[in-house]
């Protein structure tokens, strides 16, 4: 057991989803990934496929029609999975919250390990909340 | 015989979510359509809710990746409606933070444009140029992504004159890489081919589709806002505009790395020429019934804002029209014809911003006919 638990903490594969956010918080976290900040020397990567994906990483307010996809998402990554919100708007709405059309908070919908507070948040503090998240594993 | 190619929305191209319905015949795109709305979350209906100066913030947050440019237009316009003109170092310090921002805007999509072609060095070496940018901005703002700078009847922070040395360092280094790609993007083998002779719009139909900012001008359409209606100081400055005639992909990728150079001359005559003076006047926001359009030029083409008031301190009305909304018409004649493996570049050609653009119009599928829904329907719609 102490194997795998060591393993799973290597290398951890992130799958991005926008539920509505401004894209502030979409843009630093592609930050976070370049040399700057440079979150893959963790061996931590941006994948395109849920399949393939151990860490979701969510921004936006959660818009109604956002909402069945992001939990299809979660459905389909194979377990074990954590969910990050990143930003304000997955925790509080943000600016958003008495818009018609958002349905926030995020773990409403899906069960959720770590926010990042912030609008948008830094790039140090998303690297802090993946690394924290890891520490759960 | 064709098939149907789902993408969307969730797609490792887009960063937001929107969803393309590709028709194939083999390898050759038949046809495409675009679903949106991922995104749409009510931004317009609440800023009728809430006042002029909480409005801004709201605003800010409509595209975070062009946010000032939102907000310039925005304060523009109500202080139009107000009858008030900003102090002339704020519009300069609007001019500078603008610029910076086209800087950023570019330097982004060449990273992710290069990403798409699968050139990952380039787009690495781009995102670590930009972090310059963000530099520059955070010492501007003290924000690296939304500004929070502007406001009504000026802006909230000075470009302190301790900090144009570093300014004007930034730009040179900025300057150079920017020359750099240019090279690479005239000589380098892998770019060529995947860039040129596709996804190509002519100048006709940039025409009869309204394209507008950099995808207009690499078609040979010769438009620009800051030139043709100047606002703040751009009749005060001298640039260029840059157009390509070729309208393919590398055409687009050569306006905007060209408009960086431009961007970057902009902001050095900017910081040079700044007078001294107050940043901000005091606005009196109970401002009586008064309609007014603004116009100005995003880094994605031209942003549209009207703005009606009602005597009282929040807006009847604001309305945006984003100059991705206005390019998405233009984006099915440059797929006709195109192949599969060109899909991620060619949209992403266009530079899109979903979340500028999402906005609702409810179409009838068995008429066809689309329909606004009035504000009291939406609000049957809150839960
Ligand atoms: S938290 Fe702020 S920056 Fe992030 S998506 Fe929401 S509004 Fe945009």
């Amino acid at each position: 057991m102490g194997l795998i638990r060591l393993c799973r903490k290597k290398s951890p594969w992130l799958i991005h989803f926008n539920t509505g956010g401004c894209a502030g918080c979409d843009i630093e976290l592609v930050a976070a990934l370049t040399p700057r900040y440079d979150l893959e020397r963790f061996g931590i990567q941006l994948r395109g496929s849920p399949r393939h994906a151990d860490i979701l990483v969510v921004t936006g307010p959660i818009t109604r029609q956002a909402k069945d996809r992001i939990i299809r998402i979660y459905e389909q990554m194979p377990e074990p999975k954590s969910v990050i919100a990143i930003g304000s708007c997955p925790a509080s709405g943000s600016v958003y919250h008495d818009c018609y059309n958002v349905v926030w908070p995020l773990d409403k919908h899906v069960p959720v390990s770590a926010y990042v507070p912030g609008c948008p948040p830094k790039p140090e503090a998303m690297i802090y909340g993946i690394l924290k998240v890891l520490g759960k594993v | 015989m064709t098939f149907i190619v789902p993408i969307g929305p969730q797609h490792p191209a887009l960063k937001e979510p929107a969803f393309f319905r590709f028709e194939v015949k083999g390898e050759e795109i038949a046809d495409v359509d675009i679903r949106f709305g991922y995104v749409h979350r009510g931004i317009e209906e609440a800023l009728q809710r809430r006042d002029y100066k909480h409005d801004v913030y709201l605003i800010e947050r409509i595209c975070g990746i062009c946010n000032v440019v939102h907000t310039t237009t925005y304060c523009q316009a109500i202080e139009q409606l107000a009858g008030v003109e900003p102090p002339e170092r704020a519009k300069y310090i609007r001019v500078i933070i603008l610029e910076l921002e086209r800087i950023h805007s570019h330097l982004l999509w060449l990273g992710i444009a290069a990403h798409q072609i699968g050139f990952n060095t380039l787009f690495m070496l781009a995102w670590r140029d930009r972090e310059r940018v963000m530099d520059l901005r955070e010492i501007i703002s003290g924000n690296r992504v939304t500004s929070a700078t502007n406001t009504i009847g000026g802006v909230r922070r000075d470009v302190k004159p301790e900090h144009v040395p570093t300014i004007l360092r930034g730009l040179d280094e900025l300057e150079h890489s920017t020359k750099y790609y240019i090279d690479l993007f005239n000589s380098d083998r892998t770019i060529l081919a995947r860039c040129t002779n596709v996804g190509i719009l002519t100048k006709d139909d940039a025409r009869k589709f309204c394209a507008v900012g950099p995808l207009a001008r690499a078609s040979g359409v010769d438009t620009d806002i800051r030139r043709d209606h100047p606002y703040a100081i751009y009749d005060k400055l001298s640039f260029n505009v840059i157009t390509e005639r070729e309208g393919d992909v590398w055409a687009k990728s050569m306006v905007r790395l060209r408009e960086i150079l431009e961007a970057i001359h902009i902001v050095r005559q900017a910081v040079k020429e700044m007078p001294i003076g107050p940043i901000r006047i005091k606005v009196n926001l109970e401002i009586p019934r008064n309609e007014a359009i603004e116009r100005t030029e995003a880094p994605r083409g031209e942003l549209f804002y009207y703005a009606l008031s009602n005597g009282t301190d929040s807006p009847e009305r604001v309305h945006v029209r984003t100059p991705t909304c206005a390019n998405f018409a233009s984006i099915k004649r440059m797929f006709l014809g195109g192949t599969v493996a060109e899909i991620p570049i060619v949209i992403w050609s266009i530079d899109p911003c979903f979340a500028c653009n999402d906005r609702v119009a409810l179409v009838d599928s068995h008429t066809g006919k689309t329909f606004n829904l009035s504000l009291k329907e939406l609000r049957k719609w809150r839960h």
